[in-house]
C-alpha cells in the first residue's frame, strides 16, 4: 500500500498561558488519502483550528508544536527548513479560512492577491500571474472575473468573498486543500453554494480536502470519512456511512442527536449536557468522562485509545459495545 | 474619487479662509496698529492721518476684504525693516526651509520606519529594547539641546560637518537630524504599533498559508496597511516640523523662513509677521491636502465609506 498523501502521526501543539500550558491537540493522529474528503468535527474550542496550523506550522506564537510529526507524500514538514516549508505552503497544501472579511487583505485587489499567491510559487511575469488569477475566479464561478478581479474586498458580497478566498488557496493547484469551516460566517442559502463549488472543485481536481466543520450535515453530504475531535484528542474515526450509522463513540452519538431529524420531529433538539473540560488541566482518562452518561469507574484512570471495531472504524471508547 | 478630491479641496479653501481671519486679526490683536507703526512722540494729527491712509477707519469687514483681496494677489505689502514686498522676502527663504523640513522628514522616516518594522517582528528582543530607548531619547531630548550637543561633539570635535550656514549637503546633515530626532521617535513607535496589530491580523496568516515569502508579506501586504494611520502622523509631523524649524534654523544659522520669522517677531515687522504665517499655513494645508490624497490611495474603503456618509 502507497504511504497515505498526508499523515498526521500523534500531534501536540501547546499554548503556554499564566495558568499553565493549554495543550490545545493533544496526540491527534490521522491519515488522508490521495482525493479524499476528510471530515474533521467537534464542539468549538476542541483543537480543530489549531490542528490546521500546526500542519501548516503557521500556529501563532506563542504557540507551538510540542510534540509528533506531520508526513506530507512522505516527508516530515516539521523536519523542513523555513524556505521549503514556505514551498510547500500554497503550492502543495493551501488553506481556506472561515471568516472571508477579514482573511484578505483589505487594501490590495481580490486580483493582486491571487496574482501575489501565483508569483509565490511560479516564474513568469505579472501579467501571467494576473491572467492566471482571472481564470482562477473564473473557475470559481465569480461573475465577470475580469473587473472583479480589480475589486476591493469590501467591495463584494460576503459569498464572492469566499470564492475569492478559494480561488487564492486553488491559484497553485495544491494536493491538498484544509478548509477551516468555509461556509460558517455565510448565509444558508450562499453557503450551499460554496459547499457546491468545493464539490465541484474537489471532483475535477481530484484534491484531497480535510474540511473542518462543526455541521455534521455538511460532513454526511461532502465527506468520505470523518474524524470526531474532542478536547484535543480523536475520539472516533470511520467511514462516513459506518459513523452515520453506528455511531460508536457518546460524543459522537450526543452530536448526532443534536441533530434535527423527521423521526425526532416536535420534540426538542437534545444538547450534550456539561462543557468541555480546561485544556489546561491534565487529567487522566477520558476526557469525555464528566459529561459521559455510560461512565464507569475504569473511565477516569485509564485513557482509552483508539481501536478498530469495524475496518476502518475506530472508536476511543472501550465501554461501548 | 474625483467628489471626494472636489471635496477635500473644498474644505482646503475653507481652513485658508479662516488662516486669513487669524492673519488679519494678528494686526489688529495688539491693539491700533498706528500706535506700533508711529513713534512714541508722534502727533494725534500724524496718527488720523496714518488711519486714514491704511483704511483703518472703514469698517472691520471691509478691511478684511481689501485685505483678502491684496492677499490673493501675493500682496502683503512691504516689510517694515527691508523695505520689500514680504512675499519676496519669504520666497527668498522659503526653500531653503522646505529643504530643511524635508531633509529632517526624510531622516525621520529612513530610520523609523525599519526600525519600528523591525522592533515589531522582534518583538521583546534586545533590538526592540534598544529601539525603545531610542525613542525615549529621541521624544524627551529638546530640539535645542539635542542641536548644541550635534554641534559640539561633530562640528566642533570630530570637525565632520560645519556648525552653521547653508552651504551644500554636508551643511544639511547636522539640522536635519536635529530637526528630525522628535519625528523620527514619534514615528518608530506608530509603526511599532501599527506593525504588531496588522501582523496580528487574519490576511497575513492567509499571505503566509499562501506560501508568500516573509519579506513580502511584512513589506507590501503588512506594511501597506500599517502605513495607513502612519500618512496621517506624517502630515502632522510635516506641520511641526515646519514650525521645529524656526528653533533649529536659529541655531544653526540656517537662512530659511524660521529665521526671517523670529526676525520679523522681535522687529515687530507686522507685514512680513502676516505673510509668513499665511505662506506657511498654506504650505501646511497643501500638505495635509497631499496626505490626504494619498491616503486614499493606500486605503481603498475611505473613499468609499466617506462617500455613503
Ligand atoms: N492563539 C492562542 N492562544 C492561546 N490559546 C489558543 C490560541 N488559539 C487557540 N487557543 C486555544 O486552543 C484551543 C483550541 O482552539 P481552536 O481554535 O483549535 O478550536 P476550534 O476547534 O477551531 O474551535 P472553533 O470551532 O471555535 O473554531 C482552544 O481552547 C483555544 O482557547
Ligand atoms: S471511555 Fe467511559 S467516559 Fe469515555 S466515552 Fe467511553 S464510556 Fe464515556
Ligand atoms: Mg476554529
Amino acid at each position: 500500500m502507497p504511504p497515505p498523501l498526508l499523515a498526521v502521526e500523534r500531534l501536540q501543539t501547546h499554548f503556554p498561558t499564566s495558568r499553565g500550558v493549554l495543550r490545545a491537540v493533544d496526540g491527534v493522529s490521522f491519515t488522508l488519502e490521495r482525493g479524499e474528503v476528510l471530515g474533521l468535527v467537534g464542539e468549538s474550542g476542541c483543537g480543530k483550528s489549531v490542528t490546521s496550523l500546526s500542519i501548516m506550522r503557521l500556529v501563532p506564537p506563542p504557540g507551538r508544536i510540542a510534540a509528533g510529526r506531520v508526513l506530507f507524500e512522505g516527508e516530515d514538514l516539521f523536519a523542513k527548513d523555513d524556505e521549503a516549508m514556505r514551498r510547500v505552503r500554497g503550492a502543495r497544501i493551501a488553506m481556506v479560512f472561515q471568516e472571508p472579511m477579514t482573511s484578505l487583505n483589505p487594501v490590495f485587489s481580490i486580483g493582486d492577491q491571487i496574482a501575489g499567491a501565483v508569483l509565490a510559487h511560479a516564474g513568469g511575469g505579472r501579467r501571467a500571474a494576473w491572467e492566471h488569477g482571472v481564470a482562477m475566479l473564473d473557475q470559481v464561478q465569480m461573475p465577470s472575473p475580469r473587473q472583479r478581479a480589480r475589486d476591493f474586498p469590501h467591495q463584494l458580497s460576503g459569498g464572492l468573498r469566499q470564492r475569492a478566498m478559494i480561488a487564492l488557496a486553488l491559484a497553485s493547484g495544491p494536493a491538498v486543500l484544509i478548509a477551516d469551516e468555509p461556509t460558517t460566517a455565510l448565509d444558508v442559502t450562499i453557503q450551499a453554494q460554496i459547499l457546491d463549488l468545493l464539490r465541484r472543485l474537489q471532483a475535477e481536481r481530484g484534491m484531497a480536502v480535510l474540511l473542518i466543520t462543526h455541521d455534521l450535515g455538511v460532513v454526511a453530504e461532502l465527506c468520505h470519512r470523518v474524524a470526531v475531535i474532542y478536547a484535543g484528542r480523536i475520539v472516533e474515526i470511520a467511514p462516513v456511512r459506518s459513523l452515520f450509522a453506528r455511531p460508536l463513540h457518546p460524543y459522537t452519538r450526543g452530536l448526532l442527536q443534536c441533530l434535527p431529524h423527521p423521526s425526532r420531529f416536535g420534540q426538542p433538539l437534545t444538547t450534550i449536557e456539561g462543557v468541555p473540560p480546561d485544556l489546561r488541566q491534565v487529567t487522566a482518562g477520558c476526557r469525555f468522562a464528566p459529561r459521559c452518561v455510560h461512565v464507569i469507574a475504569s473511565c477516569r484512570t485509564t485513557e482509552p485509545a483508539l481501536e478498530e471495531r469495524e475496518p476502518g472504524h475506530f472508536v476511543a471508547c472501550p465501554v461501548l459495545r | 474619487m474625483l467628489a471626494y478630491v472636489v471635496r477635500r479641496l473644498g474644505q482646503s479653501v475653507l481652513v485658508l479662509l479662516g488662516v486669513s481671519v487669524i492673519v488679519f486679526g494678528l494686526l489688529h490683536l495688539t491693539g491700533d496698529p498706528t500706535r506700533l507703526l508711529l513713534p512714541l512722540e508722534a502727533r494725534e494729527e500724524d496718527v488720523r492721518q496714518l488711519r486714514a491712509l491704511l483704511g483703518l477707519d472703514d469698517p472691520l469687514w471691509l478691511q478684511y476684504v481689501r485685505f483678502l483681496g491684496h492677499a490673493l494677489r501675493g500682496d502683503f505689502g512691504l516689510s517694515f525693516k527691508h523695505q520689500l514686498p514680504a512675499l519676496t522676502l519669504i520666497f527668498q527663504t522659503l526653500p531653503a526651509t522646505l529643504e530643511l523640513t524635508a531633509a529632517g522628514l526624510t531622516v525621520a522616516l529612513v530610520v523609523a520606519v525599519p526600525a519600528g518594522v523591525l522592533a515589531a517582528l522582534r518583538r521583546n528582543s534586545a533590538l526592540d529594547a534598544l529601539c525603545s530607548v531610542g525613542v525615549l531619547l529621541g521624544q524627551a531630548m529638546p530640539v535645542y539641546w539635542l542641536g548644541l550637543l550635534l554641534i559640539l561633539v561633530f562640528a566642533v570635535q570630530l570637525g565632520w560637518f560645519p556648525a552653521a550656514g547653508r552651504d551644500g549637503l554636508a551643511s544639511l546633515v547636522l539640522p536635519a537630524v536635529a530637526l528630525g530626532a522628535f519625528s523620527m521617535a514619534r514615528i518608530a513607535r506608530m509603526t511599532r504599533s501599527g506593525m504588531l496589530e496588522v501582523l496580528a491580523q487574519d490576511y497575513v496568516r492567509t499571505a503566509h498559508a499562501a506560501g508568500l515569502r516573509a519579506f513580502v508579506v511584512t513589506y507590501k501586504y503588512a506594511l501597506k496597511n500599517a502605513a495607513i494611520p502612519l500618512v496621517t502622523v506624517v502630515g502632522l509631523e510635516f506641520g511641526i516640523l515646519l514650525g521645529g524649524a524656526v528653533i533649529t534654523e536659529t541655531i544653526f544659522a540656517w537662512p530659511g523662513v524660521g529665521r526671517l520669522a523670529v526676525d520679523a517677531i522681535f522687529s515687530r515687522d507686522y507685514p512680513l509677521v502676516q505673510a509668513i504665517v499665511a505662506v506657511l499655513a498654506t504650505v501646511f494645508v497643501l500638505i495635509n491636502l497631499a496626505m490626504d490624497l494619498l491616503y486614499t490611495y493606500l486605503d481603498p474603503r475611505i473613499v468609499f465609506v466617506r462617500s455613503r456618509g
